[in-house]
């Protein structure tokens, strides 16, 4: 036995709490390293102590990080999600946790009552609030279709949807196409205008790019690599939740040719490709499922602490770990800090909402903060900010993303895969990017900046984890 | 209203001025935004649309205020703002390490590094896995900790081959780096398996003065040889030493251990190629220094005459009885073992027999031996190694009682000790000599390489009327001379 090395010369100290040691052996010219060490943010001792000892955990966050990181992501398929996820009439998909109508957010009720008229369900605003009032229009998460959706999330059976999928388990997530920003169905607006675009959406879009991407993909062209140009936006300023220009661009630059051969008119054709120019979010529904994708290979890893979701209905915040299964864990959300588009303000916005957080789930969006600082000026901050965002994480994090690296961080991985125990023991919460929904129903987009779960849900989660480190 | 042309600026930069002059007395509304269809949008529905005419290229600059003065001061503030430039205010290696596991992230993963957890007893199990973790070891200071968590951080570490020292390690020198108390020790061939930090202290400091060193002292944790922890660390220690080639002989120091324990490590010792000698405190053995004698005949070195300062000699009053006030766990321990086939019972707070227990009362009569560092007595405050209050009133006590008394006391030093403890310690003495007839014997644990130098502190406790001994055993042995009580 030679205790890693530990008798072969003087050793380097590192100490965590009463300093009185380190000042002794300082005086002796030992390399000492304090610790801030900090009593834990939340969670009994004993719980910590549980997971701390559990002798699964390390080789199960082996397993969770081994899985996410090999994870690929490739786009196969356009489809409505009638087909893709069998969604059936009278059934809507909505973002975070699981919600009911009563529950709902402005923005929720908003896209919901969009979503109703969109499909024709009912005729006009009144008539869908009755639906989904008394239940006759069915709500589920998208998290429980393998589906992810921005901000409200809302997905109904004609909606297109991006199918990716992971070369490596053969895996699928979904998500459904970008409207762009504004007065959108994702951020609760739901006027003519909103329903003007989706149904050119359903129409057009979705059509073109359908035929695009199969047809590319029948002329012996490989799918497109969508993790590839989410690795290639965060070394473009991107952080891919809240800033996704280079991404969009190159997403355009990837699909244009197939998109120019579908064979759709011409005036269809540049319709298209001005949407998707126009729209500095377009990759963020291709990001997403790309994200989805590696945490659900995560999933179900007994012993595991990794998160595999972050989700927010605009309710409540819900979180699942990779030990835990499809255990929601949730607590009420917290409204986003940051800036307003035109005269909006503080009171205007909605709590948080949306799966997007499924990109800090993966490590990047706040997570990678140091490669788009511009993202930090939302709430006033600086460069050194971003940075010491993302330097922060790390201690959050179970691994290093080799495929996301980060240029100013000397191309360092980023912070990847959400430790229950290790948000428990520094007391720092994920750091989210994020949109800003208007809090009343129809308004559409208020502003962006940053967010933090609520401290309950990892609480629960916690308890929960070190419960079933006892009984195993 | 202002459309202008060839300036660009992002649009959360474009945000924060929007909201910097919304914030200004006398605007009631403002839009600095790229002209974009979405902002003209958003400035429509403000009633602050321009008239026509307006590319995304353009910036519109869209403000109302309730007078002129308001506006043009509003506008002013609009250049200013755009033309502010951010300047860099720190620096991302101000974020502080969390966790062991952060901090040892930090490290080159070649050269030798030791994890130390002195954090409440509670939280010390997750700290010390994150050492185990990363291929560290770990010594662990604080107490409290579970007994069970221990179990499990030793057996990790054992699977990971790595040590855990503690909970409850106090003292220990790796390479000559001295970690908690201990001591400046001159470096040798003999390692130390220690179960008892004031016993590895004495034992470090008596090799040291016979002029043959350690090469490392490894605590344990007094707990380790339980039938609880079964000498999980001890064996781990033992096996470590017998491959370092700095060690030619280990001592283990513990208090009484576990009989099954003693057993199992003597039989893993006895299949090493090291050399391992006990100096576990019994009834049977109960004499540190004389294990330290047995270690130097192995040795083949001559047992040196431990330093002293012989004392005024005087004998006690008839009837005296023995008061030891001591700070160190395991020197009680053997001051007991070693009085009491001549005094009889002697009461403790923490005694050899339950029946013999103090209670609360620490100022009870007849032969007394108080461990002033036992975890009872330092709840809420230092250890007294550093903090010497409750013994100095101990000691006062004894002076203003009428019982006729021999005082001992142990006085350790180095590390992590009370910088100059005979400063504290001889007024008191002085004025306890001077209220009665009252013989002081120290144990005066420490070497001439300590911050406080062994000999500079045994003069002044000398010169206050003490007899000073480097040897606990002695000092013990001294007292029962006084008494008229020697075996």
């Amino acid at each position: 036995m030679s205790l890693g090395n530990l008798l072969s010369g003087p050793p380097a100290i590192v100490a965590a709490g009463v300093d009185v040691f380190s000042e002794a052996l300082r005086a002796q010219g030992a390399d000492v390293h304090d610790v801030d060490w900090r009593p834990p943010g939340f969670g009994d001792p004993a719980d910590l102590a549980a997971l701390a000892l559990d002798a699964r955990r390390a080789a199960a966050n082996r397993t969770a990080v081994e899985r996410l990181l090999a994870a690929g992501s490739v786009l196969v398929d356009v489809r409505p999600a009638r087909e893709v996820i069998g969604l059936t009439d009278r059934v809507l998909l909505h973002s975070g946790p699981p919600l009911t109508w009563e529950a709902a957010s402005g923005p929720m009720r908003g896209a919901l009552v969009g979503a109703c008229l969109f499909e024709g369900w009912a005729a006009d605003v009144e008539e869908a609030e009755i639906l989904l009032s008394t239940g006759a229009v069915a709500l589920d998460p998208c998290h429980h279709h393998r589906t992810v959706g921005p901000m409200a999330g809302v997905t109904s059976p004609s909606m297109w949807m991006w199918c990716l999928e992971d070369p490596v388990t053969g895996g699928q997530a979904f998500c459904n196409l970008n409207e762009g920003l504004g007065k959108v169905l994702r951020m609760g607006a739901f006027n003519e205008e909103v329903q003007t675009r989706l149904r050119w959406m359903r129409d057009v879009l979705g059509p073109v790019l359908s035929t695009a991407v199969r047809g590319s993909i029948d002329a012996g062209n490989d799918p497109l690599d969508v993790k590839g140009v989410l690795a290639q936006m965060l070394q473009m300023g991107d952080e891919g939740h809240n800033r996704n220009r280079a991404g969009s661009l190159m997403a355009l630059r990837e699909l244009s040719p197939a998109i120019v051969a579908s064979g759709a008119p011409s005036s269809d054709i540049a319709d298209v490709l001005r949407f998707i120019g126009g729209n500095e979010h377009f990759f963020l529904n291709l990001g997403m499922p790309t994200a989805k994708l590696a945490l659900d290979a995560a999933r179900n890893v007994p012993g595991s602490t990794m998160l595999t979701v972050m989700s927010r209905n605009g309710t409540e915040f819900g979180i699942q770990t990779a030990g835990t299964g499809d255990r929601w864990f949730t607590g009420p959300a917290n409204t986003p800090v940051g800036l307003f588009l035109g005269d909006f303000g503080p009171d205007d916005a909605n709590p948080d909402i949306g799966d997007s957080a499924i990109m800090e789930t993966y490590g990047v969006g706040g997570f990678a903060m140091a490669a788009a600082p511009a993202i930090v000026r939302f709430v006033g901050g600086t460069v050194p900010d971003a940075l010491a965002t993302t330097e922060r994480m790390y201690q959050l994090t179970l691994t290093e993303n080799p495929a996301m690296a980060i240029p100013i961080m000397g191309f360092r991985g980023s912070p990847t895969g959400i430790d229950v125990l290790k948000v428990a023991r520094t007391g720092w919460l994920p750091q989210i990017n994020t949109g800003m929904a208007g809090r009343i129903a129809g308004t559409g987009q208020v502003g962006a900046g940053l967010v933090q779960p609520p401290q309950q849900c990892f609480e629960q989660a916690l308890a929960a984890l070190a419960e079933e480190a006892r009984t195993a | 209203m202002q459309l202008r042309s060839g300036v660009y600026a992002d649009s959360v930069k474009l945000m924060q001025v929007s909201r910097r002059i919304g914030a200004r007395d006398g605007v009631s509304a403002v839009l600095v935004a790229m002209a974009t269809p979405l902002n003209l949008e958003l400035a429509e529905g403000m009633g602050l649309a321009p008239d026509g005419g307006a590319s995304p290229e353009q910036l519109l600059i869209a403000v109302r205020a309730e007078d002129d003065d308001a506006l043009a001061a509003a506008l002013a503030d609009v250049d200013a703002a755009l033309a502010e430039r951010e300047r860099s205010t720190g620096s991302a290696d101000a974020i502080p390490h969390r966790t062991i596991g952060a901090g040892l992230d930090e490290l080159a993963h070649d050269a030798p590094a030791l994890a130390i957890v002195s954090v409440p007893g509670a939280y010390a199990a997750a700290e010390a896995a994150d050492a185990i973790a990363a291929g560290r070891s770990v010594l662990v200071f604080s107490d409290g900790v579970p007994v069970e968590q221990e179990v499990a951080l030793k057996r990790a570490a054992h699977e990971a081959g790595v040590l855990v020292m503690g909970p409850d390690c106090g003292t220990a020198i790796v390479s000559g780096v001295a970690l908690g108390f201990a001591n400046v020790v001159r470096p040798g061939p003999v390692g130390l398996v220690a179960a008892s930090g004031t016993g590895a202290q004495q034992v470090s400091c008596l090799l040291d003065m016979a002029g043959v060193g350690v090469s490392h002292v490894l605590g344990v944790g007094g707990r380790d040889l339980s039938e609880a922890v079964g000498g999980l660390a001890t064996l781990d220690a033992l096996a470590a030493l017998d491959t370092d080639p700095a060690t030619e002989r280990v001592l283990v120091v513990s208090k009484p251990p576990a009989p099954a324990v003693v057993a199992a490590v003597e039989e893993f010792a006895a299949g090493l190629s090291v050399p391992v000698r006990s100096a576990t405190l019994s009834a049977e053995t109960p004499d540190l220094t004389a294990a330290v004698e047995a270690l130097l005949a192995d040795l083949g070195r001559d047992v040196p005459e431990w330093p002293s300062r012989p004392g005024p000699a005087e004998q006690a009053a008839p009837g005296a009885v023995l008061k030891g006030l001591y700070s160190g766990g395991t020197l009680a321990d053997e001051a007991m073992l070693l009085a009491s086939p001549a005094l009889g019972g002697i009461r403790s707070n923490t005694p050899l027999e339950p029946d013999l227990h103090l209670g609360t009362d620490l100022s009870a009569s007849g032969h007394l031996v108080i461990d002033f560092g036992d975890d009872a007595l330092t709840v809420g405050r230092a250890h007294p190694m550093i903090d010497p209050t409750l013994r100095l009133e101990a000691i006062a006590g004894v002076a203003a009682s009428d019982e006729a008394a021999v005082l001992l006391l142990d006085v350790v030093l180095g590390y992590g000790a009370d910088p100059d403890p005979a400063g504290a310690l001889v007024p008191a003495l002085q004025a306890a000599r001077a209220r009665k007839s009252l013989p002081v014997v120290v144990a005066l644990i420490g070497t001439e390489g300590d911050p406080q130098a062994w000999s500079r502190q045994a003069d002044a406790l000398a010169a206050a009327g003490a007899a000073v001994f480097a040897s606990n055993a002695a000092a013990t042995r001294y007292a029962l001379d006084l008494l008229g009580a020697s075996t």
